[in-house]
């Protein structure tokens, strides 16, 4: 439980980073539902060359499900959406130094919050220059 | 930093009076209760007087329907599955409630595999049961009735007398899980009518590891630790003495000062007074009289509860939560859902529980710690924004 935290996912859980909403967001993913415990929206902005250029988060859940948010949305910006792609649950548990095993499914939360937003982003761009 | 514990329903903080008590007989007096050397007769009548003091408590007619056990869970198993091998012949069928300490609902649900039929009872929003549901449930069966007292995560206390006379007509057993009533509600075993009853040493400033059952003379149940003919041929095992006298010094404090227990319901109120003045959408759960002096449990909708006490807990402040996050199975409170609160407020909810040696200042910090916690976690909820 909480004991287990490690020191980084205490100190993403205490000052998460990327708080917030991006009002003209590129994507948006939504993940999860309050019977599991956790929810969380991620926004992504996205620029001409596929880069992301910003990450936000909003999240209802525990210290893991915050901190996993606050690393998820650190890792992908700068990076292009095929390189965001192969960003793994694992590596959001790796740079928080680890997760406690019964917590892990909140890196995958955050994993599928991304991929669903880079979905929702691709969709968007699809529908564009079809219309 | 202050540090305020508000967990009391978990466990209390041992009285220095019951250390005292314990010391000679961690030390000097350490010889086997079962000796009749001047080694043993010592810790003998420890014991004896524990049991009486301990019985005294409980109103027991006589001291020899206390027996010691390993602690409340221990008490609990002995009740329902001594009953149930006992009646064997006579019926396999339980009633309990959805709402048990995970102590009455496990063996419960092991003895289900071995052929016990049980009625899991509903309750109402507060937390209560349905006596004409009790009623009906009963069949011709029916072994035993189990159904705690005061439920350890919202403090709503059962209508125990009600459900007794109930029991008692249809000539069944009845079991009490009493582990959060003892120490802090005045009642005797002869008025409420219990067959048997669970109680437990750490929930009433006595020590770990020690709990004890109350068996009303006469009621059939079988032995489930087997050894030597220690606690009256019905349970086994050496004699914890520094446990059995550190609970008999707990319970003789306890009788004393109940009325002082009733007084932590003034702090209690005013803690909840102050959190709502001060914090919008939160929502008490659990009877809001019949319940606990002590047990304030509440939702802070939007929230997840693990998030709220990890922030009280770098605060200081020690309290706990029916999210799922913390309950190491990640199913959230089976209390709360019993009672038909919805996911969001379940999630969100936190327990405080009090005990004697909080004070007006305790409570005057925690609700002013409590307000920027709330509002900057509601920052973050994606479900506060759709308000």
């Amino acid at each position: 439980m909480e004991g287990q935290y490690s020191e980084k996912v205490m100190e993403h859980f205490r000052d998460p980073h990327n708080v917030g909403e991006i009002p003209d967001a590129s994507g948006i993913g939504n993940v999860g539902n309050p019977v599991c415990g956790d929810i969380m929206r991620l926004y992504i902005k996205v620029d001409d060359k596929e880069v992301i250029t910003d990450a936000k988060f909003k999240t209802f859940g525990c210290g893991a499900a915050i901190a996993t948010s606050s690393m998820v949305t650190d890792l992908v910006k700068g990076r292009t959406i095929d390189e965001a792609l192969r960003i793994s649950n694992m590596a959001v548990a790796e740079a928080l130094g680890g997760l406690p095993k019964i917590k892990m499914h909140c890196s995958v939360l955050a994993e599928e919050a991304l991929r669903s937003a880079i979905n929702d982003y691709m969709d968007k761009k699809k529908k564009k220059s079809a219309g | 930093m202050r540090k305020v514990y508000l967990d009391n329903n978990a466990t209390t903080r041992m009285r220095g009076e019951v250390l005292e008590a314990m010391l000679p007989y961690c030390k000097d007096i350490y010889g086997n209760a079962s000796s009749i050397h001047q080694f043993g007769r010592p810790a003998r009548k420890a014991i004896d007087g524990a049991r009486a003091d301990v019985a005294d408590l409980l109103g027991a007619a006589s001291a020899e329907e206390i027996i010691f056990t390993s602690g409340g869970t221990e008490a609990d198993n002995f009740a329902i599955k001594g009953v149930v091998h006992a009646l064997r012949s006579k019926g396999n069928h339980i009633i309990t409630t959805a709402i048990e300490h995970q102590a009455v609902l496990n063996t419960c649900k092991f003895l289900e595999k071995e052929g016990c039929k049980v009625t899991y009872l509903s309750v109402d929003k507060h937390g209560i049961i349905n006596l004409d549901e009790l009623k009906r449930a009963i069949t011709d069966k029916t072994i035993l009735i189990t159904i705690m007292y005061a439920n350890n995560e919202i403090g709503t206390i059962e209508p125990i007398e009600e459900i007794s006379k109930i029991a008692k007509e249809k000539g069944v057993y009845f079991h009490t899980d009493a582990i959060q009533a003892v120490g802090k509600l005045a009642f005797k075993v002869k008025d409420i009518n219990a067959d048997l009853l669970s109680m437990s040493g750490h929930k009433i400033y006595g020590p770990k590891g020690i709990g004890a059952i109350y068996i009303k003379k006469g009621t059939k149940i079988t032995q489930q630790t087997h050894g030597g003919h220690h606690e009256m041929n019905k349970r086994a095992g050496t004699e914890n003495v520094p446990g059995i006298v550190g609970l008999g010094k707990a319970a003789k404090l306890a009788k004393k000062e109940i009325p002082e227990e009733y007084k932590i319901k003034d702090l209690r109120d005013y803690l909840y007074k102050g959190i709502t003045s001060n914090i919008e959408d939160v929502r008490l759960n659990g009877h809001p009289e019949k319940r606990l002096p002590n047990t304030l449990n509440i939702s802070f909708t939007y929230l997840e509860g693990e998030s709220i006490i990890l922030n009280l807990d770098m605060e200081g402040i020690a309290v706990s939560t029916g999210s799922a996050c913390t309950s190491g199975t990640l199913e959230p409170s089976h209390v709360l859902t019993a009672m038909g609160v919805d996911a969001v407020n379940t999630q969100g909810s936190v327990r405080f529980s009090l005990g004697r040696y909080n004070t007006k200042e305790d409570m005057d910090y925690v609700i002013e710690t409590l307000p920027p916690i709330i509002k900057r976690l509601r920052t973050m909820s994606p479900l506060y924004d759709k308000k």
